[in-house]
């Protein structure tokens, strides 16, 4: 089931959460949308469940107009963030209780109903929970739960609102795994929000970034992070240092002197070295440095520069380099992203 | 972004029909207007039947006044005793942990559970002429029942739970950081209180005794078994409205009953200002 | 106090005011009370028996616990509908309706008693339109049931509200994605949620009202057999100076009370057994 969404609009009195936007999300994709909080991606997962209503603009199911059609028909699956399991029913009644308020007609037999529960709830691994109620368990319990009561009415797509953001760090990066498994093997079309970029990128089959009610990019996890559309994702996916003007001769040969370009450097994209490799190499001094696990982060102020840079290097690296605080050194970016307004070099 | 969906649910999915709506809305409104507005309206209409002169006079009325006074001195008494007790139990339920606490905030509550008849009986069994302190009040000539101190200890036992009640829960909720803070900086036990605890509460203490007060000033049936109906000497001004009321006075009874009443919408009015405070207080927190 | 030293609290002021508090408490509530126990304790059971179950009384507690339970369940069916309306929907007025719904536990009981015997007696503002139906309410164990809806209406309310305004708003969204109708909904997510608060307001509502007292005799009528209530007849009693009839007729109120008191104390440890 693909989802297409078109010229999607919506105001929230004064507050414009989205404004045309337009994306395709293609069948069997497990697709995040990232941005920071308040870029309207949640109001725009809300609009393609139906819990939201657009204020103009269309949204297509396999190529059918779902925008006049209520929740109920869209056969969405949607996760919430606080997962919204009812407290008062078991496990199994939760799993349950969108095969039970079917009409009769269409109603599964009782053993049938609960045949498939059992089903699902080996899927989520949580078999043996069948009895307990929603306060007896976890939170990466609960929203495997939640998955499961979901995944029991078979939706076209299956909508995730922050689902990991709830939990705390070791069972959200165990828990974004195991769902890239089971997506892996149940393959329906899915849309997460996520703010968190590490997620996204680790998780989803694409990536739509948005800021500011807006789609800033979309596409596959590499092109996102290898070829950043402005300096907003490049600013949103990983740590990134900022020069002012260009870098090296060759870029203003080629494009002439422009004052305003503003030049990207990722972290892990600058070397350190004691001598001068070439005319790219900027003299610095090392002002601190950051021990964290398996890399070590290193603060430069560089001659002429009032900002300073991080990078980011292996721990290996900065063992045999034998790098001190306040050593003077040099700095070369291997990879620079130039951005002149809007026009990427 | 949840916030400002929730702010923007009108247009949800969630809801009833329109029609199904304006029945409901329709439907509770005319049960409220039937219980609630009309009687109120009616103590105001039956007051003033007979015209402003006779409203007055009924006030003026020595009997009237000297009920007043009662009713003012019996408040007067109970509602600062009954405010300290409710800051003192609140500071060490809410503030302590310790075993039988919650038993203790069910025995605070009691006397919301005991018929107010009751709650009257039980001092003239204890001070009545064949109670247990009966005789030996008799011999040194002390009146506690049908007098105006048992109309006080009636009165204070009925309007006993009301700022504890309000209290408790709202100074749990606050938890004790700020005190402890306040300690650390070098406050002393007191400072502490009335600087940082006494300030957050503020709200709570004023809705606890409104709510005391209202009552203190209302009670009937417990200060009824106690009084004696003495006209003029142990007559509140609830008894005195009974006495109006049984000699077939009614605009008297209802002009001094409309008293009650103005107070009563006093109440309601303070308490809905104070439970907003209080409301806004945990929101900005 | 020392016992309680290993709580380890650095807050002062624990043992004079939790001192102060059981001190005060025992002199106004307890000693009074237990006052009651220790009186009846006096009677031989042969005689206590006798008075409580005497024929006048039994039809005192046929007229005040039946009146209570059906106060208490108009209560409840309105009260549920008026928490729900005052919560969920916008109309003119909701403010000051919200606001007057405490008006019974802020008018004097008196004061509500002459005013719902004079609007319902045969020629006031509501009764005489009721008199050519054949109704009578005013001085009839209905006008019992009138009062006392009347005192017990904010219970139900003010249980149900606060619970009405936490159900998330999730909750109803994910039965309407799992594709429950909003009757589903209401029957199958929102009224269980609801449940345990409607019985605890049900249950203080009753409570409330077999103890009334003054907002009733005014209307009741106070025949004895038929329209009186067992408060009044306890009060009869000490008229008479039959104080022991009187004890043994407030012990068994009292008793009622506390089984009263201990069942919405269940109820309300009950509402909290799912939450978090």
């Amino acid at each position: 089931m693909s989802i297409e969404i078109q010229h999607i609009n919506k105001q929230f009195g004064d507050f414009t959460a989205l404004s045309d936007v337009s994306v395709t999300i293609p069948s069997g994709e497990l697709v995040a949308l990232l941005g920071p909080s308040g870029c309207g991606k949640t109001t725009l997962l809300r609009i393609i469940a139906g819990l939201e209503t657009a204020d103009n603009g269309r949204i297509l199911f396999n190529g059918e107009d779902t925008t006049a059609s209520h929740v109920r028909e869209r056969r969405v699956g949607f996760v919430f963030q606080h997962y919204a399991l009812f407290r008062h029913m078991t496990v199994f009644d939760n799993v349950a209780f969108g095969l039970n308020v079917r009409p009769k007609s269409t109603r599964p037999s009782k053993g049938e109903i609960r045949e498939k529960v059992m089903k699902l709830l080996s899927l989520v691994q949580l078999d043996a929970m069948a009895g307990r109620y929603p306060s007896q368990l976890s939170g990466g319990q609960r929203q495997r739960i939640a998955l499961a009561r979901a995944l029991a009415v078979e939706p076209q797509v299956l909508l995730l609102d922050e689902p990991f953001g709830a939990l705390d760090a070791q069972v959200r990066a165990e828990l974004r795994r195991w769902l890239r498994r089971l997506h892996d093997e149940i393959h329906v079309t899915s849309v997460f929000v996520t703010h968190d970029q590490e997620e996204a990128l680790e998780v989803s089959d694409r990536i739509v970034v948005m800021n500011k009610g807006r789609i800033e990019q979309a596409g596959t996890p590499d092109q996102v992070y290898e070829h950043p559309a402005n300096p907003f994702v490049i600013n949103f996916l990983g740590n990134v240092n900022l020069f002012h003007g260009r870098l090296s001769q060759q870029d203003a040969e080629q494009h002439g002197p422009v004052e305003d370009a503003v030049s990207y450097v990722r972290s892990h994209d600058i070397e350190i070295d004691r001598k001068q490799q070439d005319s790219t190499s900027l003299r610095a001094e090392i002002t601190n440095i950051q021990k964290l696990g398996p890399t070590v982060r290193v603060t430069l102020a560089i001659a002429g520069n009032s900002k300073c840079v991080e990078a980011e290097l292996t721990r290996d690296l900065f063992q045999n380099l034998g790098l001190q605080s306040g050593e003077a050194v040099f700095v070369r970016p291997r990879q620079v992203r130039v951005f002149v307004e809007d026009y990427q070099i | 972004m949840s916030a400002l969906n929730k702010k923007n649910s009108s247009n949800r999915s969630q809801t009833e029909p329109a029609f199904v709506r304006w029945l409901l809305i329709a439907i509770a409104m005319s049960f409220l207007t039937l219980f609630l507005a009309l009687p109120l309206a009616a103590v105001f209409g039956q007051a003033f039947e007979k015209g402003l002169t006779v409203y007055l006079d009924a006030i003026r009325e020595p009997d009237t006044l000297s009920s007043i006074k009662l009713t003012l001195i019996t408040a007067a008494v109970t509602v600062p005793l009954n405010l300290f007790f409710g800051v003192t139990a609140a500071w060490a339920i809410a503030k302590f942990s310790f075993p039988g606490k919650n038993l203790l905030i069910t025995l605070i509550d009691l006397p919301f559970s005991v018929s107010p008849v009751i709650s009257g009986f039980i001092y003239v069994l204890i001070f009545g002429l064949q109670g247990w302190l009966g005789p030996w009040l008799q011999e040194h000539d002390i009146k506690i029942v049908f007098a105006v101190p048992g109309i006080i200890l009636a009165t204070l036992f009925v309007t006993f739970p009301f700022v504890a009640r309000e209290l408790i829960p709202l100074m749990e909720a606050q938890g004790k950081e700020e005190e402890e803070a306040a300690l650390v900086l070098g406050a002393t036990g007191l400072q502490t209180f009335f600087l940082v605890t006494l300030p957050n509460v503020k709200w709570g203490i004023i809705y606890g005794v409104i709510l005391c007060n209202a009552r203190a000033m209302g009670e009937f049936g417990a200060v009824s078994v106690v009084s004696g109906h003495i006209r003029g000497m142990t007559n509140t001004v609830p008894l005195h409205v009974e006495i109006l009321y049984n000699e077939y006075n009614y605009s008297a009874a209802f002009a001094v009953a409309s008293l009650l009443a103005f107070l009563a919408l006093i109440t309601l009015a303070v308490k809905s200002v104070a439970e907003w405070k209080v409301r806004q207080q945990f929101e900005n927190n | 106090m020392q016992f309680f030293k290993r709580h380890n609290n650095v807050l002062p002021g624990f043992g004079p005011t939790l001192g102060f508090t059981v001190f005060y408490l025992s002199l106004i509530v307890l000693i009074p009370l237990s006052a009651l126990v220790f009186r009846t304790m006096g009677l031989t059971w042969g005689e206590f028996l006798a008075t409580v179950t005497a024929p006048r009384v039994m039809a005192s507690y046929k007229v005040t616990f039946g009146a209570a339970i059906i106060a208490a369940v108009i209560n409840a069916v309105f009260g549920v509908l008026v928490a729900w309306v005052l919560v969920r929907y916008r109309f003119p007025g909701r403010r000051f309706i919200d606001a007057l719904v405490d008006l019974p536990f802020a008018l004097p009981t008196a004061v509500a008693g002459i005013t719902l015997a004079t609007i319902y007696s045969p020629n006031g503002w509501v009764g005489r339109y009721l008199e050519p139906l054949g109704i009578k309410v005013a001085f009839t164990p209905l006008g019992i049931v009138l009062a006392m809806t009347f005192i017990g209406l904010p219970f139900v309310v003010r249980t149900v509200q606060p619970v009405v305004e936490e159900i998330e708003v999730e909750l109803e969204e994910a039965a309407t994605c799992l594709g429950a109708n909003r009757w589903q909904t209401l029957k199958l997510v929102i009224f269980p949620m609801l449940l345990p608060s409607i019985l605890t307001g049900f249950a203080l509502s009753f409570a409330r009202a077999v103890g009334e007292y003054g907002s009733l005799i005014f209307i009741a009528g106070n025949m004895p057999m038929v329209s009186e209530i067992t408060p009044l007849l306890i009060i009869t009693k000490l008229e008479q100076f039959d104080y022991q009839g009187a004890t043994a007729i407030a012990c068994v109120m009292l008793l009622a009370s506390f089984s009263m008191l201990l069942i919405i104390n269940l109820l309300q440890k009950w509402s909290r057994r799912y939450a978090e």
